[in-house]
């Protein structure tokens, strides 16, 4: 087993690397990928390597950025679009929702679009407005578009992997506060993915209650089903990984030991994936839950300034609080 | 300009172009002399303050250089001391753990305080986010420049107090407003009346990298379809984050005005009389009706794009080097000094001031407090709003829990 310690950007390095060294079609493109290697150096040295035909530095144009990799894709490419910031994503939303989305479905098939758009995620850095946002719900509601969160470094490494042989457009988010958290990443290739990119992730095992979560929000959750473990309950964590499609048997069949089940995101809860998730496992699960589906989120505000994050984003109290809340019932 | 070679920066030969397609899909990068302007750039002061001749490129702003006074290069000089002072305390506040962030503007001065100081006070301006200068001289006090870079507010001061737009960090989405706003001051009856005190125009502030967005270029089709009152200020600093002009653009942005509709004007930006005179023509005609401009200051960011980025990756030294030899304040000075608009106590006041303002900075952002929590929840509407006033209460009931537990 060649197993390696390394940082969630390495992994999403290392796992770029892979993918450019196994197909010669995909290329990397975006603002500052190339010399710089991104603003927080995920395509770090790949330029030196591969050539700027492979690793472009575009335009600072995020329309184009994602226009140009639909027309890349249907020449054959594999583009992986970088957008700097969550915030950013916007001037290509219309790209996204209106051709990316569509395109496989209204050329009947015929057309695909073999393209990823990674998209760096999420709060708790302390940066200016626009680099904070959790934007997955606009897209995980648009049929034709596959949206994954990788949480730790093992699943950036073979995430991101998975994500470039996909032949349907995938958004893949990057949770940007744990991007230097280490961990040991079993990088044996014969061995292939520890799990399908489409799957949910039992990251901690247990009996009393469920927490449902993805992103930077899978280490929050952890934590707090440890603290909550100090005081006798048993929590169980499930990693989606996979937002858009939901693993449901994954969801359901935890749903339906512990009879709880608590939905943890940094987005705000009005309309977000929890309200998802809570309808979905209320319509599926209803006579194995002991509680309704509580969520945990962010407050129906634009993302606030800095010095409110600590109020804004979940914390293990405001997560402990609801397990309490669910508990009670 | 009709080789299409010559608009090529730095001109590729031409024969090159034929085979590059087979060779590669990507074109070479285009080495080009980022330090130099060209011909067509309006100048009046070199690099060691000489006052240069009448030539073709500056001569139709010859006559505003020509009717300033003494008192008008010293008022300059001390806006470009002073903002250069201002910008070094922002940085210092960031690497002392004040500031999340800090842009800096160093060596963009000249460009700023010469386009701040030709807006008139019933014109507009709509900022990026590295316009300090231009706030300075739209009267914006330094210190609420920097709520947003502490993280306590998202721009804390009043747009309309100065007629100064709040920063925006999303490239290219100011110039859209710009140009609506320009289009407003048209059906307000305040364009092309005659009425100096009357007349206002708009001016739009972006860098290079920006020009590639798709808002920049809609404004551009906008404004020149309405004729709006505007001024696009480009400030060409050579470089967006990492990427330099080439991987944006290969007609520089004041050429390119021209397939808009309206002309472009390329100005040394580091030479604050130019700058001023060039974009106080510009605005003359908005205001007179004749339509937008574009302007692109010709310029150098000295700095790294912000504190977070290390330029060592991507430029070289001697780049800078050279730059620097061009500095905006040390050429108004030789200016000044060669042709006594000022003596020595002049200079010496100015460097005093400078002193006190970054006193007084450091001191009210340090005084600056955090937020109180529950304000979050302010201004997310203008109206009412029940989901807003529910989370609200639910947030002050969680709050209250840790007093009780803290009580017990
Ligand atoms: C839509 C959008 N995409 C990406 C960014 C990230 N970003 C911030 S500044 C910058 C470079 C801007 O370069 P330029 O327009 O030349 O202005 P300068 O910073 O040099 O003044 C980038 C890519 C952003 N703020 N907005």
């Amino acid at each position: 087993m060649a197993s390696q310690k390394m940082t969630l950007a390495k992994g999403l390095n290392t796992g770029l690397r892979k993918a450019m060294e196994n197909d010669p079609k995909v290329v990397l493109m975006g603002e500052d990928v190339g010399k710089l290697g991104g603003v927080f150096r995920i395509t770090e040295g790949l330029q030196k390597d591969f050539g700027e035909d492979r690793v472009i530095d575009t335009p600072l144009a995020e329309s184009g950025i994602v226009g140009t990799a639909v027309g890349l894709a249907m020449r054959g490419y594999r583009p992986v679009a970088e957008i700097q910031f969550d915030g950013f994503i916007y001037p290509a939303f219309d790209q996204i929702i209106s051709q990316v989305a569509k395109m496989h479905y209204r050329s009947l098939g015929h057309l695909k679009l073999p393209m990823v758009i990674r998209v760096p995620f999420g709060g708790g850095i302390g940066a200016v407005e626009h680099h904070s946002e959790s934007n997955e719900a606009y897209f995980a509601h648009t049929a034709g578009l596959r949206v994954v969160s990788c949480s730790d470094p093992s699943d950036a490494y073979w995430m991101i992997q998975q994500a470039i042989e996909t032949d349907d457009p995938v958004l893949f988010y990057e949770p940007k506060r744990r991007y230097h958290e280490r961990a040991e990443v079993d990088i044996d290739d014969a061995a292939g993915a520890p799990l399908g990119l489409h799957q949910a992730r039992v990251v901690r095992e247990g009996t009393d209650l469920t927490l449902v979560t993805y992103g930077p929000m899978v280490k929050t959750c952890t934590q707090a089903a440890e603290a909550a473990a100090a005081e006798g309950r048993s929590l169980e964590v499930i990693d989606l990984r996979s937002l858009s499609p939901l693993d449901r048997e994954t969801i359901f069949a935890s749903a339906k030991k512990t009879g709880r089940v608590v939905v943890v995101h940094e987005a705000s809860t009005f309309l977000g994936m929890g309200a998802e998730l809570a309808a979905l496992i209320q319509a599926e699960c209803f006579y194995n839950l002991e509680a309704p589906v509580l969520r945990v989120g962010g407050y129906n505000l634009p993302y606030p300034p800095s010095r409110f994050e600590e109020h804004f984003l979940p914390d293990l109290d405001r997560i402990l609080d609801s397990v309490d809340k669910s508990l009670a019932f | 300009m009709s080789d299409p070679s010559e608009v090529r920066q730095g001109g590729m030969p031409s024969d090159l172009r034929h085979t590059m397609h087979h060779e590669t899909s990507v074109q070479p990068s285009m080495e080009h002399d980022i330090t130099d302007g060209g011909p067509e750039m309006v100048q009046f002061v070199d690099g060691d303050g000489n006052r240069l001749e009448t030539n073709e490129a500056n001569a139709p702003y010859a006559r505003i250089v020509e009717e300033m006074t003494s008192e008008d290069a010293q008022s300059m000089y001390r806006d470009l001391v002073l903002v250069r002072r201002m910008d070094a305390e922002g940085h210092a506040l960031q690497r002392q753990g004040e500031l999340g962030l800090w842009p800096s503007l160093l060596g963009q001065e000249a460009a700023q305080v010469g386009a701040g100081r030709a807006l008139k006070p019933q014109d507009y301006a709509f900022p990026g986010y590295r316009e300090h200068g231009v706030a300075w001289c739209r009267g914006v006090d330094p210190v609420n420049l920097l709520g947003m870079f502490r993280g306590v507010n998202h721009g804390g001061w009043n747009s309309n107090e100065n007629n100064f737009h709040l920063y925006t960090i999303v490239i290219g989405n100011q110039m859209l407003h710009a140009t609506g706003y320009a289009m407003g001051m048209q059906r307000d009856g305040v364009v092309g009346t005659g009425d100096p005190e009357k007349d206002a125009a708009v001016m739009a502030f972006t860098g290079d990298g920006g020009t590639a967005q798709g808002d920049y270029n809609e404004a551009m089709v906008f404004a020149s379809v309405a004729n709006a009152p505007l001024v696009f200020f480009v400030q060409n600093n050579q470089w967006a984050i990492s990427e330099p002009n080439y991987k944006q653009f290969r007609i520089p942005p004041y050429q390119r005005a021209r397939g808009f509709g309206f002309p472009g004007v390329r100005v040394d930006g580091n030479d604050v009389l130019a700058v001023y005179a060039v974009t106080k023509a510009a605005l003359d005609a908005a205001r007179a009706g004749q339509g937008p401009t574009l302007i692109e200051a010709f310029t150098y960011r000295m700095g790294a794009h912000t504190t977070s980025d290390d330029p060592t990756k991507y430029r070289i030294a001697s780049e800078v080097d050279i730059w620097r030899e061009k500095d905006p304040i040390k050429r108004m000075r030789g200016f000044m000094e060669a042709n006594g608009h000022a003596d020595p106590e002049f200079f010496a006041q100015v460097d005093a001031e400078a002193d006190e303002l970054a006193a007084r900075i450091r001191r009210e952002c340090q005084q600056m407090p955090d937020p109180a929590p529950l304000t979050m929840f302010d201004n997310v509407y203008a109206g009412d709003h029940p989901v807003v006033a529910a989370e609200r209460e639910e947030f002050i009931a969680y709050q209250a829990s840790f007093v009780e537990e803290g009580a017990n």
